[in-house]
């Protein structure tokens, strides 16, 4: 059984104290900023626990029987996931009643033809974007990934209860929907949030793109949580071969968001059409975000492939947590650059507000995956795999 | 005196795996186990080093990486500039994102035939190479230890009996 040890705890309470005061001084000297750094922040958040229930329904569809000693690592996770979409939703309801103006196509009139701010281009997009059935969208999202993610949680606790494998096949195939669904609605879900602040843009694998991301942050946190764990002395099967594969997850995803990065930019690059190229002049011609803009890519890509490369690297602990430290930052300044430009232009910058609130929701994803780990047994009895995870060796 | 060679034929994994483990800490140096799929844990009960293949690996992909840099350089900036879309093509760092998918191309390429080509020359592979399988009962459900001795063979024989091989042969002088 798992108890939260005195100092971690004390530190997702100052680093959640930390938060509410960012949030506090943000909203109270610019709310204008604080919106955007708020949705990053919450993007970046709720991709690391909803990545968990991805995670978790990934190896019950694969019949992957390596990860089933540390299943309970994600399924933690997945722990601070209501918390995150409640943020997400509370935004975008923020957005929808004009409290806030990250998104451009909510403005009054954009679509009213003889408008002063009519808009042709944002009007034709009105079936898909209007403020209706954006936020319907929302809520079938944040309320499906939810459900989700309490459904697996429950039949993997039930499975250790009573055991069996009607239990898990139940669970393959729960995690089979939500594989459908998710594959659907994180992409649905990265247009609405992220993609259509720059309204007039789009790209066909943005969806991807964030997925990638995603993916990358999620399998980075559940290696963090891992081998924090196993140094209080917890999780006792887990041994050298799981930590490589999880750095072998992380490698691999490193490379996948490098390939969906660069395929968007140098498309856009080569083609040079000025409706596509603006979500990159946004991004390249405005001092604030051009040292960001290489900058991300290179802690993203470069570094873990330098450092990830070999054998060796994967098995050895302290490099793992520092090149996960170093993805983590990468992707959050990844996921400032999607939000910045394109609704604070030249006045974006990282300041207190955008980093205390980053801090403040680590501290939250903390605080509430412990708690959630602290609930139940750190190892998962009756999985049918459970005996072939035990003795994993690569 | 002359070396002996002595096969050790066994009906299952298993056994085998701790015969080789047994004959080994006899210091008995084995030869070769032939088998019809790979046993896991052998490499390590036989005592073989770690494989080489990654570090060529990177090698490999490095020369393909520099080569496509120097050829696209060579086309595509000295020899003869194009002007494609209004890119850059005076110098090769603005140019850059155009090339990345051929030195990506190139590296993936390099690493993977000149890896295949080392592995086929390490291990003696080439178009109409003879078998070195000594028993052909090894492709099929038959596991088989290869040993190299000089003098005794008796005692051999019996150890190998001993750890439960099923059959013993012995090379044709």
């Amino acid at each position: 059984m798992f108890t939260i040890n005195k100092k971690a705890k004390n530190l997702s309470i100052a680093l959640m104290a930390i938060g509410l005061i960012a949030l506090i001084f943000g909203f109270a000297s610019n709310p204008h900023g604080a919106w955007p750094a708020l949705l990053f922040n919450t993007y970046f958040y709720l991709g690391i626990s909803v990545f968990a229930v991805f995670f978790v329904a990934m190896q019950y569809v694969s019949e992957a029987g390596w990860s089933i000693v540390l299943k309970r690592v994600p399924e933690a996770i997945m722990g601070a996931l209501p918390a995150f979409s409640s943020i997400m939703l509370l935004i975008m309801v923020a957005s929808i009643m004009h409290v806030n103006h990250i998104y451009h196509w909510l403005h009054e009139g954009i679509m009213t033809v003889g408008h002063a701010e009519y808009d042709y281009i944002i009007a034709g997009k009105e079936p898909y974007l209007n403020a209706t059935f954006f936020i319907i969208r929302t809520i079938i999202y944040l309320l499906g990934w939810n459900y989700f993610a309490k459904k697996l949680r429950s039949l993997s606790l039930l499975e250790d209860r009573e055991g069996g494998t009607a239990i898990h096949f139940k669970s393959v195939s729960t995690s089979a929907w939500f594989m459908v669904f998710f594959a659907v609605t994180s992409a649905m879900a990265s247009w609405d949030w992220i993609m259509s602040i720059d309204a007039h843009w789009f790209s066909t694998l943005f969806g991807w793109y964030v997925f990638a991301e995603w993916a990358a942050i999620g399998f980075t946190s559940i290696l963090l949580f891992t081998l924090y764990l196993q140094r209080q002395g917890y999780l006792k099967d887990v041994n050298e071969s799981h930590i490589h594969d999880l750095g072998k997850w992380i490698f691999a995803f490193s490379l996948v968001w490098t390939y969906m990065w660069f395929s968007q930019f140098m498309l856009i690059w080569y083609a040079n059409i000025p409706e596509e190229v603006a979500y990159f002049t946004a991004r390249l011609e405005v001092e604030n975000y051009k040292f960001l803009f290489w900058f991300s890519m290179i802690i993203n890509f470069v570094l873990p492939v330098i450092l990830l490369m070999s054998r060796d690297a994967k098995r050895h602990n302290s490099r793992l947590i520092f090149v996960s430290i170093i993805i983590l930052i990468g992707h959050w300044l990844n996921s400032y650059l999607l939000v910045a430009p394109g609704t604070l232009n030249t006045h974006g910058h990282i300041g207190f507000t955008e980093i205390g609130i980053g801090l403040g929701f680590a501290g939250l994803l903390i605080h509430l995956t412990f708690k959630t780990l602290a609930k139940e047994q750190m190892e998962a009895k009756n999985h049918p795999m459970l005996d072939e995870s035990k003795h994993l060796h690569t | 005196m002359s070396k002996n060679t002595l096969y050790g034929i066994f009906d299952c994994e298993l056994v085998l795996l701790a015969a080789v483990k047994e004959v080994r800490a006899n210091k008995i140096e084995i030869k070769e186990v032939y088998s019809p799929f790979p046993i896991h844990g052998l490499d390590k009960a036989l005592g073989l080093k770690e494989t080489r293949m990654a570090i060529t690996a990177f090698i490999y992909g490095c020369i393909g990486l520099s080569l496509a840099a120097l050829m696209i350089y060579n086309i595509m900036i000295i020899d003869w500039p194009q002007n494609i879309g209004g890119k850059p093509n005076f110098t090769f760092y603005h140019n850059m994102p155009a090339f990345i998918p051929i030195m990506f191309e190139c590296t993936v390429l390099f690493a993977a035939h000149l890896m295949s080509i080392t592995y086929l020359i390490r291990n003696g592979l080439y178009p109409g190479a003879a078998s070195d399988c000594p028993d052909p009962r090894t492709t099929d459900d038959k596991f088989l230890m290869e040993i190299e001795v000089e003098g005794d063979l008796a005692a051999l024989k019996a150890m190998l009996t001993k750890n439960g091989a099923t059959e013993i042969n012995e090379k044709d002088a």
